[in-house]
């Protein structure tokens, strides 16, 4: 079922959290909302799913507007970070809770309730846990019971608001992936709100990344990641350097080296922002064209990827880098050693004034 | 936990085996404390109470204890003990749950009326209840044209008991109410629970051990009820006297041997009773949380 947000306001008082978002989900798409705490993101995620009204805008389901609905009309599958299981239940009757609510007429007899909630147990793999109670399992497990219960209704559509937030990393990768086979095999629409861009960008088909109450660009991962819309976009998605610079003549120089300004988005010279990536730094041991001198201030070189920290000699500025291995050997870096550095790519955008 | 206690003590104890080694300092003082308030205050009394009692010898006692007019007051007191807790129950939770839930003005002046009936001695209270109930009260003289009366009977004693008790459960709901996640209820709702359902299947299981607790304390109140009682009573034999009444005109016809008889009765059927409550709410703990 694909879902549309047709301009959609929220207002708190005086606070807006949400500013006329548009947004469109295909049936089958796994979307991430993405964004910093305050965004909206998750006021976003609650006016789907029906528990709060918004201010202005409808919500449409298979396109039929559903903004007068309530929660419960809406038939949703709904996560909550902190599982928000019954924990006076066991596992079995909080899965089996939607069944058994329904009213008498549509309610499945005891003997399918048992199968059904038995299949979705063994689904998420929880099958020898049903007569424990919420207490009794890890955070995991408890996150797997929720998604179990919220799938005993059939939704057409899965809303998970910060899934995997209270779990540890390696719990946390783990549901993820299990997550995503679950999405495929059921084929729900499935919207997940997180604030973790590593998250976003490995399990959704697609991201929205929110900021101040609006969506600062939508796209595919990769979309997203290789081309930031905004300077916002590319602040908060991954590692990046922030150089202030001074556009001249269409050319900016960063990192010592000149970059071509692009045309679109400005009108002659003036003070700039560049970013680039760690991965897109260069470094080198002896002084190279257009290369800057820095030095080496801190190494991590723990996993496959090498992090290094770098302060330029004549503003103290710092910069991170990162290079595979072999180069940190080749290099033989160390702390405190004199290095030239060089940007591979940059982006630049106006600095302040709204020039995107 | 263990293990953390272990590795934090200072020193390890020699003196007793009984003691467990804690990180918090200061348990053998106040437990010794403890110990001693309980055994002055509450423990000595009633050891003396059934040291009385036992001087009787037991068909001394079973006379003493178990005569009709005794019967009937033991029945009436925990009757209507158990009848104004379970309707206070109800109600209090009610009460609990506007005042946890809703913003209205005159809030604060209906949060302190709860806890009213702590304030006024029950005496005074007994008084006022029996002015509006008796047959040409405000509330007496219209239900007496409809052929009720509620002063004078165990009904009346119920509607003082009621009053009395009141507090304890709206004030033993209300910190479990605030507690109670928001997101249980929207869990419930997502999952096409109506508002019915959810409190039933989901809010009230929750806060039942709060409720349980306050049922045992408004009940124990109840049983010990004395002043707003015995206004309202009439105090009729075999109908309406409560037993801590029949104690008292046993102790004014000097015969304390009976009184202490009924007195150790109602003390031991009232602890058997809290007994189980308290068992229930560990029952219903153990499935939860």
């Amino acid at each position: 079922m694909d879902i549309e947000i047709d301009n959609v306001s929220k207002r708190f008082g005086t606070f807006t959290a949400l500013n006329n978002v548009n947004l469109t989900v295909h049936p089958g798409e796994l979307v991430a909302l993405l964004g910093p705490s305050g965004s909206g993101k998750t006021t976003l995620l609650r006016i789907i799913a029906g528990m709060e009204r918004p201010t202005s805008g409808r919500v449409l389901f298979g396109g039929q507007d559903l903004t007068g609905r309530s929660l419960r009309q809406r038939r949703v599958g709904f996560v909550f970070q902190h599982y928000a299981l019954f924990r006076h239940m066991s596992v079995f009757e909080n899965v089996a809770f939607g069944m058994r609510v329904k009213p008498r007429k549509q309610r499945p007899r005891e003997k399918e309730i048992h199968e059904r909630v038995m299949s979705l147990l063994s689904l998420v793999q929880l099958d020898p846990f049903a007569k424990r109670y919420p207490s009794q399992l890890s955070g995991g497990q408890r996150q797997r019971v929720a998604l179990a219960r919220a799938l005993a209704i059939e939704p057409a559509v899965l809303l998970l608001d910060e899934p995997f937030g209270a779990l540890d990393a390696k719990v946390r990768k783990e549901l993820r992936r299990w997550l995503r086979e679950l999405h495929d095999e059921m084929e729900l629409t499935s919207l997940f709100v997180t604030h973790d861009q590593e998250e976003a960008l490995e399990l959704a088909d697609r991201v929205v990344l929110m900021n101040n109450a609006v969506i600062e660009q939508v796209g595919t991962p990769q979309e997203v990641y290789d081309h930031p819309a905004t300077s916002f976009a590319y602040e908060f998605l991954g590692h990046v350097n922030r150089f202030d610079c001074t556009v001249a003549e269409g050319k900016v120089a960063v990192c010592g080296g000149e970059i071509a300004v692009p045309a679109e988005g400005f009108n002659g010279d003036g003070k700039a922002i560049a970013y680039v990536r760690p991965h897109d730094i260069e470094i080198f041991n002896g002084a190279v064209m257009a290369g800057r001198p820095a030095v080496v201030r801190y190494l991590m070189a723990a996993g496959p990827v090498a992090k290094i920290e770098l302060s330029f000699d004549d503003d103290g500025t710092f910069l991170e880098a990162e290079i595979g291995r072999a180069q940190l050997h080749a290099l033989d870096l160390h702390v405190g050693q004199p290095v030239y550095v060089r940007a591979r790519k940059a982006r630049i955008f106006a600095a302040a004034g709204g020039m995107h | 936990m263990t293990t953390a206690a272990t590795t934090l003590a200072v020193k390890p104890t020699t003196r007793g085996s009984l003691r467990k080694e804690t990180i918090l300092p200061g348990f053998g003082l106040t437990l010794g404390l403890t110990l001693f308030y309980l055994s002055l205050v509450v423990l000595l009394p009633l050891a003396a109470l059934i040291a009385k009692a036992s001087g009787m010898g037991f068909t001394g006692f079973i006379e003493a204890a178990f005569t009709p007019r005794a019967l009937a007051a033991y029945r009436l007191s925990f009757g209507t003990a158990i009848v104004a807790a379970a309707i206070v129950s109800v109600v209090g939770l009610i009460i609990a749950w506007v005042l946890v839930r809703y913003q209205f003005p005159g809030k604060r002046l209906l949060d302190a009326c709860v806890d009213l009936p702590f304030a006024l001695p029950t005496a005074v209270a007994g008084i006022a209840l029996a002015a509006i109930y008796a047959q040409n009260g405000w509330l007496g003289a219209p239900l007496a044209q409809l052929g009720i009366q509620i002063a004078f009977t165990p009904v009346g004693i119920i509607v003082a008991l009621m009053f009395e008790g009141i507090p304890f459960v709206v004030r033993t709901v209300e910190p479990v109410l605030q507690d109670l996640d928001k997101e249980v209820e929207e869990a419930a709702a997502s999952l096409g629970a109506g508002r019915i359902q959810t409190l039933l299947k989901v809010i009230v299981p929750t806060i039942l051990p709060a409720i349980l607790t306050g049922f045992a304390l408004a009940f124990a109140r109840g049983l010990g009820e004395y002043g707003s009682v015995i206004f309202i009573a009439g105090n009729l034999p075999m109908v309406s006297e409560i037993a801590p009444l029949l104690i008292i005109i046993k102790l004014e016809q000097f015969d304390y041997a009976g009184a202490t008889a009924i007195a150790t009765v109602v003390l031991l059927a009232g602890f058997i009773m809290l007994f189980v409550i308290n068992w229930l709410q560990r029952w219903n703990k153990r499935r939860g949380t």
